[in-house]
């Protein structure tokens, strides 16, 4: 059993958002098949249909994606909420706004529905609206996620975008602004993907976020400068498929592992396997979650040190 | 992990077209597909949009599918001629599982018809075969196969007036009264209201069957969630599901999501998938 912010969780994984959770059954699912911690598609505040097809295609050595943070809006979920309501599993619900405004009219009404925790999406790329252009800039980030810790009264983690200029910073001022926990990270790029038969770029939106095992190296990479940045617990994903991929993302700083694209090479059961490869792991090298915690960082390691800059 | 077929779209040009009808056209690619019926692919139109279809033709070189124009993407898809380019994803999904035997029914409604027909054509011949459509002219390959086919037409233009249910039914009854063995699989695909009707019946008779579902789709691929319907992802998990599945299956003929996510009744859903 791990504790995150409170939380009991079974296990250190988490479902990371806009992969697969779509409704409560499928959420149920994912919990039953070994992860610690799901997350619910991001709820934006209003009806969004996200962008036309093709929004969503494999690379083979990971993904790109340009869906759109397609949502009911917060306002029109009650289904879902009643739901959820009856849940047996920890949830995290993702938010996002077009404004700071928005993002508070969100998050206040979904804190009241009782997840978990609460996300806030501030490193989605696929719109040129909401999400990733707060989450490049230290003061947008400070803003949102003091505004939004102001109206929730359950745990806010800040889920941050590796097209900041130095995430390190972006984290620190998320900290600095009350954020309970940090998310890294959301899809890199944009990238753009052009089919020479057709002569135009394959995503209906033309560009979109990478994820998978290409940009593995990436996020350990942020995560690691993260968490030499802050003191809060950091859930790290980007590319992670196996249980190695974890013990790697642990190293880095990640108290949590997420994991999203990898669904799409080892289907749903990929949480329950990567936890038995991360124990076994673990268990072959006698050593325990904390003890290998940012081990990367060698003896200078510390969080709380200052930031990377 | 699994090997993967085809990762971005691979870009293919219509080697033929079969108008079928008003509304119903075939489109033929020279191109081989690992493929299981029932399976599906998503077939983009550059600068359209890009959508799921069944595989209705499969044979080692070439594969084809069936569009009924409807919407934006289908009267575009409809419209085009031998040479024109289609971008492919796929083959994705479960299929049907088939099966052996000559206790077999087949249950198609309307368009249902076209990821049953290449099921039909390695099945035993001498299966029990029920196609139904809305009339005459809706009736899809009415000179593809060579097994017999119990037709039906909800306006009588073609053999019984009525539904392929009440077929289905009367078959069962027929089987059991003259100490037939029973069917020991159903195969149907058609609106979901009939499916699920298709589904009680043979759960009231014990005979498990395999339907195929649809729901809005974006990755194909078992990520995205778009697709999803209770516990059951449908671009992964299906979109053929046998009853054992179908009977924990809450929003089986209940619920659907749409583009936005919200879930609503399927009255709702079909109006709204009918225009895009």
């Amino acid at each position: 059993m791990i504790n995150f912010l409170g939380k009991t969780l079974k296990n250190p994984l988490v479902l990371a958002s806009g992969v697969l959770g779509n409704n409560s059954g499928i959420l149920k699912r994912v919990h039953r098949n070994g992860c610690g911690l799901v997350t619910m598609k991001s709820i934006g505040p209003s009806p969004r249909d996200g962008h036309k097809n093709p929004t969503v295609i494999d690379l083979g050595h990971g993904m790109i994606n340009a869906v759109g943070l397609p949502s009911p809006g917060y306002l029109h979920m009650e289904e879902e909420w009643k739901d959820l309501e009856k849940r047996d599993f920890p949830l995290i619900a993702s938010v996002y706004g077009g404004s700071v405004q928005e993002y508070q009219d969100v998050a206040g009404f979904v804190s009241g529905k009782k997840p978990d925790c609460i996300e806030i999406n501030i490193s989605c790329p696929n719109s040129e609206q909401h999400g990733m252009i707060f989450g490049v800039n230290e003061k947008s980030s400070f803003d949102v996620v003091s505004a939004v810790k102001k109206v929730i009264n359950v745990p806010l983690i800040a889920k941050l975008t590796p097209q900041a200029p130095d995430i390190a910073c972006i984290a620190k001022a998320c900290e600095d602004a009350g954020a309970d926990a940090i998310c890294a990270i959301n899809t890199a790029g944009p990238g753009m993907v052009i089919d020479i038969e057709a002569r135009m770029p394959v995503l209906a939106f033309q560009k979109g976020g990478l994820s998978g095992p290409m940009i593995h190296p990436i996020a350990v990479r942020c995560v690691y400068d993260i968490y030499r940045a802050v003191s809060i617990p950091i859930i790290g994903l980007g590319g992670v498929t196996t249980g190695k991929d974890a013990v790697e993302m642990i190293m880095a700083g990640a108290s949590l592992v997420g994991i999203g694209s990898a669904v799409r090479y080892r289907g749903i059961d990929v949480f329950q396997e990567v936890n038995n490869e991360l124990e076994a792991w673990l268990q072959d090298h006698d050593v325990t979650m904390e003890e290998i915690r940012g081990a990367a960082h060698g003896t200078i390691s510390a969080p709380n040190n200052g930031s990377a800059q | 992990m699994k090997p993967l077929i085809h990762q971005a779209p691979v870009m293919l040009r219509v080697a033929r077209k079969e108008v079928h009808s008003r509304d119903f056209a075939s489109l033929y690619f020279d191109h081989s597909l690992d493929f299981q019926p029932g399976q599906f692919v998503m077939v983009w139109i550059p600068g359209i949009d890009e959508k799921p279809y069944t595989i209705s033709y499969h044979k080692k070189k070439r594969f084809g599918i069936t569009i009924e124009a409807k919407g934006i993407f289908s009267k575009k898809a409809i419209g085009l001629k031998p040479g024109d380019l289609m971008g492919f994803r796929g083959p994705f999904g479960n299929g049907f599982t088939p099966m052996p035997s000559p206790d077999i029914a087949i249950v198609a409604g309307g368009c249902g018809m076209a990821p049953l027909a290449p099921l039909v054509e390695i099945l035993d011949k001498h299966i029990f075969f029920i196609q139904g459509a809305r009339s005459k002219e809706f009736i899809l390959y009415p000179d593809r196969f060579e097994i017999k086919r119990q037709i039906c037409t909800d306006d009588g233009s073609l053999g019984h007036r009525g539904f392929v249910t009440e077929l289905l039914e009367q078959e069962i009854e027929t089987r059991k009264k003259d100490e037939k063995r029973p069917f020991e699989m159903v195969y149907a695909c058609g609106p979901e209201i009939m499916m699920h009707r298709i589904f009680m019946i043979c759960e009231d008779n014990k005979i498990p069957c395999q339907v195929s579902l649809e729901r809005y789709m974006r990755c194909g691929f078992g990520v995205c969630g778009a697709c999803v319907c209770g516990e059951q992802v449908v671009c992964k998990d299906g979109p053929v599901f046998e009853s054992k599945i179908l009977r924990t299956m809450a929003d089986f003929n209940t619920i659907a999501l749409l583009k936005s996510g919200k879930p609503v009744d399927l009255a709702q859903y079909f109006s709204w998938r009918c225009q895009s």
